[in-house]
């Protein structure tokens, strides 16, 4: 067995025992021949992962801000009330166990929850007891578990449609069997695709970095991984069309001779691997993955599907790799590429899967179709999820440059005056801003958008957000662990209306600090939403604020700081 | 290799192709301070302290190799501010009591928040408790001190090459764990290795920690202060009229009262200029003039604590936090991770000298109520100075002093500021 299946191995304990023993963590270590603590620091990065035994159904309940709004306290009472269990508690119930766990990829259909793994969606106290008493019967958890359909609300004209067209396997695929590497990669380079995850990277430069690498092997990787809650856009990809990206995967092979590809799929969607199993398997039947593909000489290629096990970093490029090589998913610095250094060290492309899936299409269809639609710098079309307070939650596909105003009407919202683009990473925007347009040039987005209405909190989205960060940074660098667990607490003194005009000044001045030195991605842009939220919602944040006092005079919470003691006294007199 | 040529902040510098940039700015007689940065190591870039730009980007400079014509900023004010930050974000994390840790004076954390003057945190302590774990054959590893550079995991392996450190969960959560199957196999060389590399007290080997005395330690050594006597202070500044000085112990142990008085014969000087007012030196009890300046010592850990606090806020002009436990709750705030109840019980009812079957926690509308934790001043009432040690040195209270009252100039020598 070597390093990189351990999470696979991992899985198997977890799912067959239920947890992680010592006894398998010392045998896996003896295996590896590495040291236990090492092995249970991979174990205990990976929050599926247990160290403790678990109830035979083990139940994860999305805290994500839209579950929060859509009655995720109710469901969580709900959940502890039928099963007599308490959230993040072990040993109580043979049956259950209870979890919370950050965005499930369902925000379409909240309060959502996965028990061993498979999606119950639309919760209500009055389902949840349903479903805990079905399981209590004996009844199969397949058969009442919800289906999940990705509901396209939205597809341009024929013409303009990109992803969400009729899909033959194989179409993309032919146009290799006459053509060359180069020739490929020039019509991926004159289309502008760019990371669709959210960076913007050109995707034809990165594959021509690793065309260009004398890497002895080359790897391909899917990043399947959409933790950003809010996001669920990839979601409906690999559902709908999973054949699409696959083939997008084999083009980036084709031009970069890669012989290898990896699907990183997040955990949250185990219950789309056996579709994305039999894809793979077809597209061997067909040819189109295995040895000599499409009967090009010497053009090998095969997939294989990674698990991951509960971690939002791991949707950064490095520390995917990282997780790969089964390892803590800490991002690596940022000196090389993965295109220099990838995975086990050789050259290798991630990218996410629309990336892939529009790769595909622009072969299939010609980079001047795909050059037709859009704006100068972003062509074709993008995948939107949208969820939060709106008549029409689900999948969106828009021509790049449509503005938040179109966007609004088409999902139908409801007095919207709080809008999260992508993800608590992303940024916010006002209603001043509503004639932006989603775009390279003005607003970029990585394909989630959230909508909220006058009557939500905008501190309880920011804290939702920040507590979030702090538990999902790696722990590797100091800004990210402790800023944003310091930034969290800030939070929490605003709620308890102790905050003044210095406070409002400290979190600009200390997100920038967290922005300016992290370590990835994740450090990098965790302060974005509450500092963007403190300039564009202004009033609300006032409103907020408590005069400094005259004498110099800090907010001080008596009634709080003695509480405790009142307490304690009163319980220990006679 | 061939020697390049690049610049740090506008100065041009030379060094070998590919060599690090720290120990390339090093050469050339700029520090760029680190603490996860160790030799030749891989370059970690955990601690993030030596943050610089290169080209207008923000990067840990210990990830960057030298390379021609590369434009870095090392000193700019955005970029101190910047290291300043990130220290005093591993200061609030942990719960670093310099006092009595071990390797205090040969803590290489200590000694960058001297060389960067950190008087006090901008962020406030996050107290959390921490786990002490002394099951290890040789090492200690001690969690209220550790700032999670991962040193100890690449310079520390057994001879058949196990690591022996690694890290445990994530996020907020993440704890550095010592195998202890591997950490048998370390020589005793080795062991004390990691416990020097450690740049902090994190890591600690049984028996080895105390090894040299107060003065003599790492970083002690310096150029002695020296302190100009009160009575050569120009008495024109202050128009011939005396300036009112008012002192308190709070939350404290009196000792940087004790270290007020150890100006000695100066204290005679002293009374030609100033006068007191309320202070437990003259046991004037209440204020009864304005006064220039309140002196506290102490945090704030009682409703009493706290109306002193607010009293001297209405009644001084100037607020100087004097010592560990005025700045940020010091030795008291060592409950702080410690829930109240568990404190009581243990001074009241557990004790030794308690009654058996004690069950009464004394109680009378006399006696303070005892907070939830351990406040800093600056979290009660707007202060303006900070002054730290345990106790500061007194050269260093009186000429903070002076400098405020009487625009002396101040030097604070290298010995003299503390934070134990």
């Amino acid at each position: 067995m070597d390093r990189s299946s351990l999470l696979n191995k991992l899985w198997e304990y977890q799912n067959k025992e239920g947890y992680i023993s010592e006894s398998a963590i010392s045998e896996l270590a003896k295996t590896l021949k590495v040291s236990t603590t090492e092995i249970e620091g991979v174990v205990t990065f990976y929050h599926f992962f247990h160290q403790q035994p678990t109830g035979k159904f083990i139940i994860y309940l999305n805290n994500s801000i839209v579950s929060e709004f859509k009655g995720f306290q109710q469901i969580k009472a709900a959940f502890e009330k039928e099963t007599g269990c308490t959230f993040g508690a072990y040993n109580e119930n043979p049956l259950f166990s209870l979890f919370e766990t950050s965005c499930i990829g369902l925000s379409d259909q909240e309060p959502a929850a996965l028990i061993n793994f498979q999606p119950f969606t639309n919760l209500t106290p009055k389902k949840v007891r349903k479903i805990i008493q079905q399981l209590k019967d004996g009844v199969q958890l397949k058969t009442i578990s919800s289906t999940v359909t990705s509901k396209i609300q939205y597809t341009p004209t024929d013409n303009k449609t990109v992803f969400f067209r009729n899909y033959i396997p194989g179409n993309s695929l032919k146009k290799l069997q006459n053509s060359s590497a180069s020739k490929i990669l020039n019509f991926i380079s004159r289309s502008k695709l760019a990371g669709r995850g959210g960076a913007f990277f050109p995707t034809a430069k990165k594959w021509q970095y690793c065309k260009e690498s004398n890497s002895s092997k080359k790897f391909i990787i899917c990043n399947a991984d959409e933790g950003e809650p809010g996001t669920f856009k990839d979601r409906a990809l690999l559902e709908n069309n999973s054949g699409l990206f696959i083939e997008g995967m084999i083009i980036a092979a084709f031009i970069t001779g890669a012989t290898k590809g990896f699907i990183y799929l997040r955990a949250e969607y185990t219950y789309l691997l056996k579709k994305l199993e039999s894809t793979l398997q077809e597209f061997h039947n067909k040819g189109f993955l295995g040895k000599n593909i499409l009967d090009i000489d010497n053009f090998d290629f095969n997939i294989e599907i990674q698990l991951g096990a509960g971690s939002y970093v791991c949707g950064e490029e490095k520390a995917l790799i990282e997780s790969l090589e089964g390892k803590r998913g800490e991002p690596r610095i940022q000196k090389y590429f993965p295109t220099e250094v990838g995975y086990l060290g050789y050259s290798t492309v991630v990218n996410n899967v629309e990336t892939f899936a529009k790769a595909a299409r622009i072969i299939e269809l010609g980079s001047n179709f795909i050059s037709a639609i859009g704006t100068e710098k972003s062509k074709g079309t993008k995948l939107l999820s949208i969820s939060g307070d709106i008549a029409k939650p689900g999948i969106y596909e828009i021509e790049w440059g449509t503005t938040i105003r179109d966007l609004l009407k088409l999902c139908e919202a409801l007095s919207p005056y709080y809008i999260q683009i992508s993800g608590p990473s992303g940024s916010c925007i006002n209603s001043s801003e509503f004639d932006r347009k989603i775009c390279k040039e003005d607003l970029s987005c990585g394909g989630s958008i959230m909508v909220f209405n006058r009557s939500r909190s905008i501190l309880k989205i920011q804290k939702n957000f920040m507590k979030f960060f702090k538990t999902e940074s790696c722990g590797v660098c100091t800004p990210c662990r402790a800023g944003n667990q310091i930034l969290y607490e800030k939070i929490k003194k605003f709620e308890r209306g102790l905050c003044t005009q210095n406070d409002i000044d400290e979190i600009k001045q200390w997100g920038n600090i967290i922005q300016l030195s992290s370590r990835c991605g994740l450090g990098k842009s965790s302060p974005n939403s509450l500092v963007m939220a403190i300039a564009k919602f202004e009033d609300y944040f006032n409103l907020k604020i408590s005069p400094l006092h005259e004498n110099q005079h800090v907010e001080f919470d008596m009634e709080t700081a003695i509480q405790e003691y009142d307490s304690i006294i009163k319980e220990t007199q006679l | 290799m061939k020697n390049v040529s690049f610049k740090i902040d506008g100065r041009t510098c030379t060094a070998e192709k590919g060599q690090n940039l720290i120990e390339a700015a090093k050469q050339n007689g700029i520090f760029i301070p680190s603490l996860c940065h160790f030799k030749q190591q891989n370059p970690l870039g955990s601690c993030r302290i030596c943050t610089v730009k290169l080209n207008n980007r923000a990067m840990a400079g210990c990830t960057i190799n030298i390379d021609k014509g590369m434009e870095i900023e090392v000193n700019t004010p955005e970029l101190l501010d910047t290291r300043k930050a990130i220290l005093e974000m591993m200061f609030v994390e942990g719960n670093h009591f310099c006092p009595s840790c071990e390797k205090s004076g040969d803590c290489q954390m200590q000694k960058l928040g001297y060389e960067m003057g950190i008087r006090y945190t901008r962020f406030p302590h996050l107290f959390v408790e921490r786990f002490i774990d002394a099951k290890a054959e040789r090492i200690v590893v001690n969690q209220n001190r550790c700032i999670k550079c991962k040193r100890c995991f690449e310079e520390i392996q057994t001879n058949d090459g196990y690591q022996v450190f690694n890290f445990l969960n994530k996020g907020n959560k993440t704890v550095v764990t010592v195998d202890y199957e591997q950490e048998a196999k370390l020589s005793e060389s080795q062991a004390e290795f990691a416990m020097q590399i450690c740049p902090t007290g994190s890591i600690l080997v049984k028996g080895k920690s105390v090894s040299k005395p107060f003065g003599n330690r790492m970083f002690d050594q310096g150029i002695e202060g020296k302190t100009i006597p009160f009575n050569k202070i120009n008495k024109n500044t202050n128009n011939g009229q005396k300036k009112r000085v008012a002192t308190t112990s709070l939350a404290g142990c009196f000792g940087c009262h004790m270290s007020l008085l150890d100006i000695d014969l100066g204290l005679v000087d002293l009374i030609e200029v100033v006068e007191f007012n309320k202070t437990p030196l003259t046991d004037i009890k209440k204020f009864s003039k304005r006064c220039d300046i309140g002196i506290i010592e102490g945090g704030v850990s009682n409703t009493h604590n706290f109306e002193v606090l607010r009293a001297f806020r209405e009644n001084c002009d100037i607020l100087v936090s004097v010592g560990e436990c005025a700045i940020w709750g010091g030795l008291p705030a060592l409950r702080n991770t410690i829930p109240l109840e568990d404190c009581l019980n243990e001074a009241y009812l557990n004790s030794l000298t308690s009654d058996e079957n004690e069950s009464v926690i004394p109680n009378h509308e006399d006696i303070p109520k005892i907070l939830d934790k351990v406040y800093s001043n600056h979290e009660i009432v707007k202060i303006d100075y900070h002054i730290p040690g345990c106790p500061p040195n007194s050269n260093h209270i009186w000429n903070v002093v002076k400098n405020i009252l009487f625009e002396e100039e101040l030097t604070i020598a290298y010995p003299e500021f503390k934070y134990d």
